[in-house]
């Protein structure tokens, strides 16, 4: 070849050169948009929640000075913590107020004045007694949760007086004027909103009793699935012979992955609720439902890790004698477990977010205490969440932000929890 | 050069021994088969004890093939097959009652990458004679370890550092690790299966050395792709060609007269 092809050649592939960096360009480029796309959808996201939940971290409180009345409280003087149980607390509560604002005298203003402070007064009251009866007969400064209505006020979600009749009257604002010149009205931590159970007074509603049953159906699925997952993961891919039947399986395993997952609630109405008769609104039955939805999941990431496993570690350990069971369970699971343990956490995280199937084995019922045990009747974080977004009060509407930020929390440290475990049970080969 | 494999029916040279009481392993109308595809015909050959018997041949010839037959490495191959008869020690090692595992515990092997468990250096080794029940007590399996990695030659390179990974030493040091976990539950023959393939020339120079040391104690058989490391370890050489065994006879013999043509091709290396 003569110089002057040569140099046509080189201005050839110069030329196309152009052409193929540009190509780059335009690749990263788009790679670094859809990135950018995703991260501010995600900022958004973030935004509009903290942006309105962050204020259901504080609740509003009411100083009132109650007299713990003995002739109310326990007039026969018994001492029995029975009767102080039974005694009228929301009275002494009325009569803190009335004392407070003695110049309300009309019905209807009483009774919007008893509003002033929740319901849920009372039972604090009486928990009060209850701990320390010497208490009886004394008269305390009690901080008390306000109603849901001055809450949302005071945090400013809603506007008084304005035409049309807020949901607070004048008068009403002009109490509150009064308490909170007074300093009698306070933002404090909402302690509540994490040790409580479901409420239908938002002031009172917490996310606790939510947590507890998203933890013990957690923990039901995971006690199942992962055994299970694991070891249907080994022994197909390490031990099954490879046949017409073992095809069907794994396109079944496939294909269960994708059924949507109110199937598996259907399912378990109809196996666990219907047939084996196991106890409604159960995190037993959750568990087991979410078991069955994890299950390919951590069986598909199963295999996966142990296909990756190099095939000498194998024979390393068949040259020396090792039985097949041995060879697997000494040299091939170990090597396999970090991919195991990773599939199973984004499984599990999948299912702490789950709420149809839930929906259809009754999780989604209205439940106050807090369950003890995997029979106990208990609700989930998302189920929790959808019955807050549901209900019509405005300060359950920061409540459902503020529990979305909770259940986020908790999937966050989930994949934090599957990094490091990877990271520490990493090994080279 | 013969191209169709039918031109080679029986093997040449001196493929069964005379002596009846050297023969360690015998095998008599091998075949292997791949699904349908034959990739071993008729192999007879007998194999000595404590001598090196090397198996040389061009890439494909089914000398690994063959080589993990004997230890019924091949049973892992859904589709392999195995026809004919192999002994050990005059006993049928594909016989009903032979379990495969006792039998790699008699018949070691090295492969061609180093595969040193992801364990420390002391595991590697202590693991054949754990998981057989070799040793009662701890001291026992230290002796046994310590031992095997000095036949392997590696004691006193390693012997500060018994507790790290053993896949943390270089390929030639990993090399005499497996080694040194093959000879660890004293089998009485080592089957290896390139193992200086991976390895520069002067861990291989010491593998090479090694493999001379250990004919003492053990049957061994080397496949290789170098003819020169054929010529340098091995007392006994088999030419192997696209599943046929063409020629065996003592190495002296094939490398300065082999009787063959393709043998004589091969070694003087105008193909392979």
């Amino acid at each position: 070849m003569n110089k002057q092809d040569h140099e046509a050649r080189l201005n050839l592939i110069k030329s196309r050169l152009k052409i193929r960096y540009a190509k780059e360009k335009a690749f990263r480029a788009a790679g670094v948009t859809a990135i950018l796309t995703a991260l501010s959808m995600l900022a958004i996201l973030f935004i509009t929640i903290v942006g309105s939940g962050y204020s259901a971290f504080q609740q509003t409180f009411v100083r009132l000075d109650i007299h713990f009345d003995q002739e109310v409280i326990d007039p026969e003087r018994s001492g029995d913590p029975e009767v102080f149980s039974q005694a009228d607390f929301a009275g002494l509560v009325k009569k803190s107020l009335r004392k407070k604002f003695p110049d309300v005298r009309k019905r209807r203003q009483k009774r919007d004045l008893y509003s002033l402070v929740s319901s849920g007064a009372s039972f604090q009251l009486r928990d009060m007694v209850m701990n320390n009866p010497g208490i009886i007969g004394s008269t305390k400064t009690v901080w008390m949760p306000a109603d849901d209505d001055i809450d949302m006020y005071v945090k400013g979600h809603i506007k008084a007086g304005e035409k049309g009749g807020g949901r607070i009257k004048d008068y009403k604002l002009a109490w509150i004027k009064e308490l909170s010149a007074g300093g009698a009205i306070e933002k404090r931590f909402n302690r509540t909103l994490f040790t409580s159970g479901d409420s239908r007074e938002p002031e009172l509603a917490g996310i606790w009793g939510a947590a507890v049953g998203s933890f013990y159906t957690m923990f039901v699925t995971l006690v199942l699935s992962f055994p299970l997952g694991v070891a249907t993961a080994i022994y197909l891919e390490e031990f099954a012979p490879k046949n017409i039947w073992t095809d069907i399986l794994e396109v079944n395993i496939n294909n269960l992955a994708a059924v949507p997952s109110i199937v598996f609630g259907l399912l378990g109405l109809a196996v666990f609720l219907n047939f084996f008769g196991l106890p409604r609104s159960a995190p037993i039955v959750g568990g087991l439902v979410l078991t069955f939805m994890t299950l390919p999941t951590i069986i598909i990431a199963s295999r996966a890790s142990l296909l990756a496993v190099p095939p000498s570690i194998r024979e390393g350990a068949l040259g020396v004698g090792a039985s097949k069971m041995q060879a697997v369970m000494h040299h091939v699971l170990p090597l396999a477990l970090p991919g195991m343990l990773t599939g199973t956490i984004i499984g599990m995280a999948r299912a702490l977010g789950e709420t149809a199937p839930l929906l259809m084995i009754g999780m989604v019922a209205f439940i106050v205490d807090i369950p003890a045990g995997i029979f106990d009747k208990a609700t989930v974080l998302p189920v929790q969440i959808y019955l807050w977004a549901d209900s019509p009060e405005r300060a359950f509407m920061e409540r459902t932000s503020a529990a979305i930020m909770i259940l986020l929390a908790f999937l966050l440290i989930m994949n934090a929890a599957a990094v490091i475990l990877r990271k520490r049970f990493e090994r080279r080969w | 050069m013969v191209r169709s494999r039918d031109d080679i029916v029986r093997t040449i040279g001196k493929p069964l021994l005379a002596d009846d009481e050297r023969v360690k392993i015998s095998c008599r109308n091998v075949n292997v088969y791949y699904g349908e595809k034959r990739a071993i015909r008729e192999v007879s050959v007998d194999i000595a004890e404590q001598e090196v018997t090397a198996f040389i041949g061009p890439s494909g010839c089914g000398k690994s093939t063959f080589l993990r037959c004997i230890n019924r490495m091949n049973d892992t191959i859904k589709s392999c097959r195995v026809e004919g008869e192999i002994t050990l020690d005059r006993e049928d090692i594909y016989d009903r009652n032979v379990d495969p595992v006792l039998l790699r515990a008699r018949i070691g092997m090295v492969f061609q990458k180093p595969n040193p468990f992801p364990k420390s250096i002391f595991e590697n080794v202590a693991y054949g004679p754990r998981i057989h029940g070799l040793a009662r007590n701890k001291s026992e399996l230290d002796e046994i370890v310590i031992t095997s990695l000095e036949k392997a030659g590696l004691f006193s390179e390693v012997k500060d550092q018994l507790d790290h990974p053993g896949t943390g030493l270089s390929g030639g040091q990993q090399q005499r690790l497996c080694i040194a976990r093959a000879i660890s539950v004293q089998p009485e023959v080592i089957l290896m299966d390139e193992p200086c393939s991976a390895l520069d020339p002067i861990a291989t120079a010491k593998i090479e050395e090694l493999i001379d040391e250990l004919r003492r104690n053990f049957t061994i058989i080397i496949v290789t792709h170098s003819m020169q490391q054929a010529a340098r370890v091995s007392q006994r050489t088999a030419f192997f060609h696209l599943g046929n065994l063409v020629e065996v006879d003592d190495t002296n013999t094939i490398f300065v007269n082999p009787e063959h043509k393709l043998t004589q091709d091969y070694i003087t290396g105008r193909y392979g």
